[in-house]
């Protein structure tokens, strides 16, 4: 059980938290425009690294705020905590 | 014959407190401090239970958790009843009655030991290899194993103990109090950090404590002194918290901890009540201090398991600390030094040493001198080859030990005992560590596995850390702390130190006998009966990785986790395979490092608290009109009201007629719902709803299907336009929280730039609903001033109102086709609403229905249940609901799916009704629809989603989905059931009333 640094409410158990799958993949703003493959790329494609990982996370239990987190998924240790619509801090 | 194997009073016994106790159904008698190991062996009691698959008779082992053999069951058959109990940790007291395990009829004969015999039959792998084929057969085989096999009873009543969790948070948390562990404890409070310092014994100290030689000295004082006095120092510090009996269990990530604290387990049953068992402690520690010592190695040779063989250590132990001689005739088996300070020990209290065989050829110690000095015959460069003793080890056959250790040379002699201690050298406890995810390296000088790597802030000292020696612990205590805690220096900087042990060993894997190789029985793993062969003959049939030889000997995989001979197992894999140690690396040990009751797991959360529940606010009402509850979701919902013998089919006919003729009254108030405002409010629906909503007017209902980006259905419901922008939202009772999630996602990630706010309202509301052809006049009955012309108050329509001083929101909406109202009230009003609209539908048999009911009447409309007729692989065209989708919209969620390859398939399942041809014949939900049942194999076209009995049509009816169900209106399908075969006909999933006249009837 990990410590996550909610960026509204600062730290928490990570039980009160709700993983939310990959950061960054922008919904696209014309769906219809996409072949099928495309639109594929958008709604199954998901890297699932093992390393650093840019991910979503949902302050479930507590603010209900979305934010990001840049988490390395071997030994989860977090690297960043930020809002959504920010730039990830570190590369 | 009883002896007497007390010799002198031990560290932490009471001679004056005499404890009476039943073993096997006997009385014994022992004294308070004794574990029941220690009373047992002062009653000369070694044989305890048989092994897991031979039945071989098994003897106490060691002295702490690490115990493999002396584990017990306790109080048999009362509701405290407790499996798989280390003799070894169980203090003993007034009433204790404990029992061997695994076997029948008794630990003196068991039947199961012909298993002992048929060993040449059982080798690694037995299991997999007989008894998996044929697979048909597996059934059979299982269940003899299963009597057979299997550690102690769990118990068949409810637990009467009381348990509880507790979190704790502290700037230091230091594992294990032996030397190392006490020292940190001083330095880090002393430091003005938050410390807890936890031990699994009743006391603190570890080995150290009842070090009473003068080989060992701390400041010209015997180390067992030195440390009394810390011990003592430490018990005065403020910041510093001990807990005794708390044993660690799990190490996880970020320094989060379990640990169990015991606090009653020592004490006579009838002194218990009413105080907590268990607490469950979970800790969070800025710093982690493991000072976990180190356990004993065994040595492995032939038949190295008998009753009477004891780790040279605990064998110290039970001398020293519980005044106990584990024999009469000792002998100690050695390829270190550590067996020497046993030796000194038991010559400190008299008791008798036959001699000392050492694997070394030389070695010069002053322990030995020592030793020597006593005139104890000590063979050096020899090897136990062998022993006897079937039930108790009476012979051992030593010869001299080849120079590179492979074979054995010279005559044999034979030597007679009671007793034989082993030791082999020690094994850092790294459990914990590991646990956490820190990586070990091996220190080829010694062979052992010591923490490398950490993954948190943390810390290894002492014996876990790889200092075996008391010079090399003082010293590198207190030197890695300063570097640890960032401090300048600590009191123990300039101890003087006087530490006798020679650091030599002569490290044999597995010890040859002058048998030949296929006829020995060397265990490893004494729980699960894992012999050197069996771990050889996993290596000759190709198995390489550690892992897999662990699971195909089941070497490591007993309630002990193979805490003593894993190490061995890698060290013949690694001669056998020519593989390095430090390459092959370890078996993962896995949390609990001692195994947890479940009382301790669950803690309060029994009985009614095991699993939270949410009531309605006119649930006593349900419950006072005998009411059967269905769990929907977290709720408690009611399912039907039974009258008098009334079974559930009856009262569910019953309920659905009255319901159609007159007048019936549902508790909604389960439902989510969801309270949308802002100005973007109209748009944000077009978004998430497949169905155009801008043009809703103020005042007016619609019906929602909700998509998940892949375009299968997620959730349905009508919303209400309150206000220009203002909405309330239904969903799903299952799906309200999911549903707030999915939308609170898209409006602050995908959406921000929608002016909409999001309330979740649920509980802030009870919902009635009033169905059926009187549901007018009853309603208008509730609300007298509000006009119910069609007109005014047409179907899908809302309207504020009052009963009484109570503002209400009326909609006129239906789920059963029925004209009908639901009337939200501020939920503290919802059980008054819901007896008025009862004592205005008195006379029009006003029928509370439940949520079979439900579902009985929206069937017979054919309108959906998200969830029971569609499962996230349903699109609303697979519903045969293209009338909810919106051609018109530019995008909504979803909508790009519902044209993917995949989804424009014609022959995706599609919902459609069936009819039986024999109208009495009620279909299973979930039994499997096909149309030949001479094609084999036979394809599966779909499934029966729901089925009922329609009191109104008077006919069985279902819904399903099938292949390419929409173009075979009306052809026959069968529906195959064990005894049977259902002919069925596909119809219009409408059943009733396809016009909906009944909406305004
Ligand atoms: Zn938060």
């Amino acid at each position: 059980m990990f410590i996550i640094n909610c960026p509204f409410c600062g730290e928490r158990e990570q039980s009160e938290f709700k993983a939310g799958g990959e950061a960054h993949i922008i919904r696209p703003k014309q769906p219809t425009e996409l072949s099928d493959d495309q639109w594929a790329e958008y709604l199954f494609m998901r890297k699932n690294i093992k390393g650093i990982q840019f991910e979503r996370w949902n302050h479930a239990h507590g603010c209900r705020k979305w934010f990001n987190v840049v988490r390395d998924t071997s030994n989860d240790e977090i690297k960043a905590v930020y809002k959504m619509g920010e730039k990830p801090p570190v590369q | 014959m009883k002896k007497n194997l007390r010799v002198k009073t031990g560290k932490v016994i009471d001679e004056t407190y005499r404890i009476s106790f039943k073993f096997n159904g006997t009385t014994y008698y022992g004294f308070k401090g004794d574990t029941l190991a220690s009373a047992l062996l002062a009653n000369d009691i070694h044989l305890v239970g048989r092994s897991f698959k031979y039945h071989r008779p098994r003897g106490i082992m060691t002295a702490g958790s690490e115990e493999p053999n002396a584990i017990v069951q306790l109080h048999n058959k009362s509701s405290r009843t407790e499996p798989n109990v280390r003799a070894t940790e169980i203090e003993i007291y007034e009433g204790l009655e404990a029992s061997s395990q695994n076997c029948w009829p008794s630990v003196n004969f068991d039947i199961g030991g012909i298993n002992n015999l048929l060993s040449p039959l059982l080798p690694a792998g037995f299991y997999y290899k007989t008894f998996m084929w044929p697979a048909s057969f597996w059934e059979k085989y299982e269940y003899f194993i299963r009597r057979s096999a299997g550690l102690g009873k769990s118990p068949t009543k409810p637990d009467p103990d009381i348990y509880e969790h507790k979190y704790i948070h502290c700037d230091v948390l230091i594992i294990g109090a032996g030397i190392s562990g006490i020292m940190a404890a001083k330095i880090a409070a002393k430091n003005g950090l938050k410390t807890l310092l936890v031990e699994e014994k009743p006391n603190l100290g570890g080995s150290t404590i009842y070090q009473n030689s003068d080989h060992f000295k701390i400041n010209n004082q015997n180390s067992g002194s030195w440390l009394e006095k810390e011990i003592n120092e430490i018990k005065k510090l403020k910041n510093l918290e001990i807990k005794t009996r708390t044993s660690v269990a799990a190490y996880h990530g970020y320094n989060f901890l379990l640990a169990r604290e015991n606090l009653t387990d020592h004490l006579p049953i009838n002194q218990r009540k009413n105080k907590t068992r268990h607490k469950l402690l979970k800790i969070r520690a800025k710093k982690v201090i493991t000072a976990t010592g180190s356990i004993e190695r065994p040595l492995i040779f032939d038949n190295n398991d008998r009753p009477g063989i004891l780790l040279s250590s605990a064998i110290k132990r039970f001398a020293d600390y519980f005044g106990v001689a584990c024999g009469e005739k000792n002998i100690l088996f050695t390829n270190n030094d550590s067996a020497y300070e046993t030796a000194i020990s038991l010559i400190q209290k008299g008791i008798n040493i036959e001699a000392i065989i050492d694997n070394r050829e030389e070695v010069n110690s002053k322990l030995i001198y020592e030793v020597e000095k006593n005139n104890i015959k000590i063979f050096k460069g020899y090897t136990v080859t062998d022993t006897s003793g079937y039930k108790r080890i009476n012979k051992i056959s030593i010869m001299q030990l080849s120079k590179d250790g492979q074979k054995v040379v010279g005559s044999k002699i034979i030597l007679s005992c009671d007793c034989l201690g082993v030791s082999g050298g020690w094994t850092p406890a790294v459990h914990l560590f590991t646990q956490s995810g820190g990586k070990l390296k091996f220190r080829e000088d010694d062979q052992v596995f010591i923490p490398n790597i950490y993954p948190s802030d943390q810390l290894s000292i002492g014996a876990c850390n790889g200092d075996f020696t008391l010079d090399e612990i003082l010293v590198n205590t207190p030197k890695s702390l300063i570097d640890y805690l960032n401090i300048k220096n600590t009191e123990y900087d300039n101890l003087e130190i006087s530490s006798s042990t020679n650091k030599s060993k002569r490290n044999v894997w597995l010890l040859p006998s002058d048998k030949i190789f296929g006829k020995t029985k060397s265990f490893v793993d004494y729980q699960n009966d894992a012999t050197a062969k069996d771990i050889k003959l996993a290596l000759r049939e190709g198995f390489r990785s550690i892992e897999h030889v662990k699971r195909y000997t089941t070497t490591g995989m007993g309630t002990d986790q193979g805490k003593l001979g894993n190490m061995h197992a890698l060290g013949i894999i690694s001669e056998t395979a020519g593989a390095k140690m430090g390459e092959l690396g370890t078996t993962t040990f896995r949390p609990p490092y001692t195994p947890l009751t479940f009382g301790t797991i669950v803690g309060r959360n029994v009985g009614e608290y095991f699993d939270i529940f949410r009531k309605t606010p006119i649930h006593d009402w349900h419950v006072t009109h005998k009411a059967e509850f269905e769990n929907v979701g977290q709720w408690k919902r009611a399912w039907y009201y039974p009258k008098e013998n009334e079974n559930m089919h009856e009262a569910v006919q019953r309920e659905s007629k009255a319901a159609r003729e007159s007048a019936g009254i549902l508790d909604a108030s389960t439902l989510g719902k969801i309270d949308i405002q802002g100005t973007d409010a109209s748009e944000f629906l077009n978004r998430v709803y497949t169905n155009a909503w801008s043009k809703l007017a103020v005042g007016k209902c619609r019906y929602g299907l909700m998509l998940n980006e892949d375009g299968m259905v997620y959730d349905d419901g009508v919303t209400t336009r309150l206000g220009e922008n203002h909405y309330i939202m239904t969903t799903t009772t299952g799906g309200a929280a999911n549903v707030m999630g999915k939308l609170e996602d898209y409006l602050q990630t995908e959406w921000p730039e929608l002016d909409v706010y999001l309330t979740s309202v649920t509980d802030h509301f009870a919902t009635v609903s009033v169905c059926g052809p009187n549901s007018k006049k009853i309603v208008s009955g509730v609300i007298p001033d509000l006009d119910f012309s069609d007109e005014s108050f047409p179907h899908m329509s809302f309207k504020n109102a009052k009963i009484g001083k109570i503002n209400c929101r009326v909609m006129r909406i239906s789920f059963t086709g029925e004209h009908s109202y639901e009337i939200n009230v501020q939920a503290n009003y919802g059980k008054s609403v819901w007896e008025k609209c009862m004592e205005a539908g008195k006379d029009f048999n006003i029928t509370p229905y439940g949520t079979e009911t439900m579902h009985l009447l929206r069937a017979e409309k054919g309108f959906i249940i998200v969830g029971q007729d569609t499962d996230a692989t349903m699109t609303p065209i697979d519903l045969q609901m293209d009338w909810i989708v919106s051609k018109k919209k530019y995008d909504f969620i979803g909508k790009r799916s519902l044209y993917r390859s995949d989804t424009i398939r014609e022959d995706r399942k599609q919902l459609v009704g069936l009819l039986t041809d024999n109208p009495n014949e009620i279909l299973e939900e979930g039994a499997q629809i096909v149309a030949d049942i001479n094609k084999s194999p036979i394809e599966m076209l779909g499934h029966v989603t729901s089925s009922y009995y329609s009191p109104n049509l008077k006919k069985s009816i279902a819904l399903g989905v099938v292949k390419g169900g929409k173009n075979m209106m009306g052809q026959k399908l069968i529906i195959p059931m064990e005894k049977k075969n259902i002919n069925v006909t596909v119809a219009d999933p409408v059943f009733l009333d396809k016009e909906n006249k009944r909406l305004n009837a």
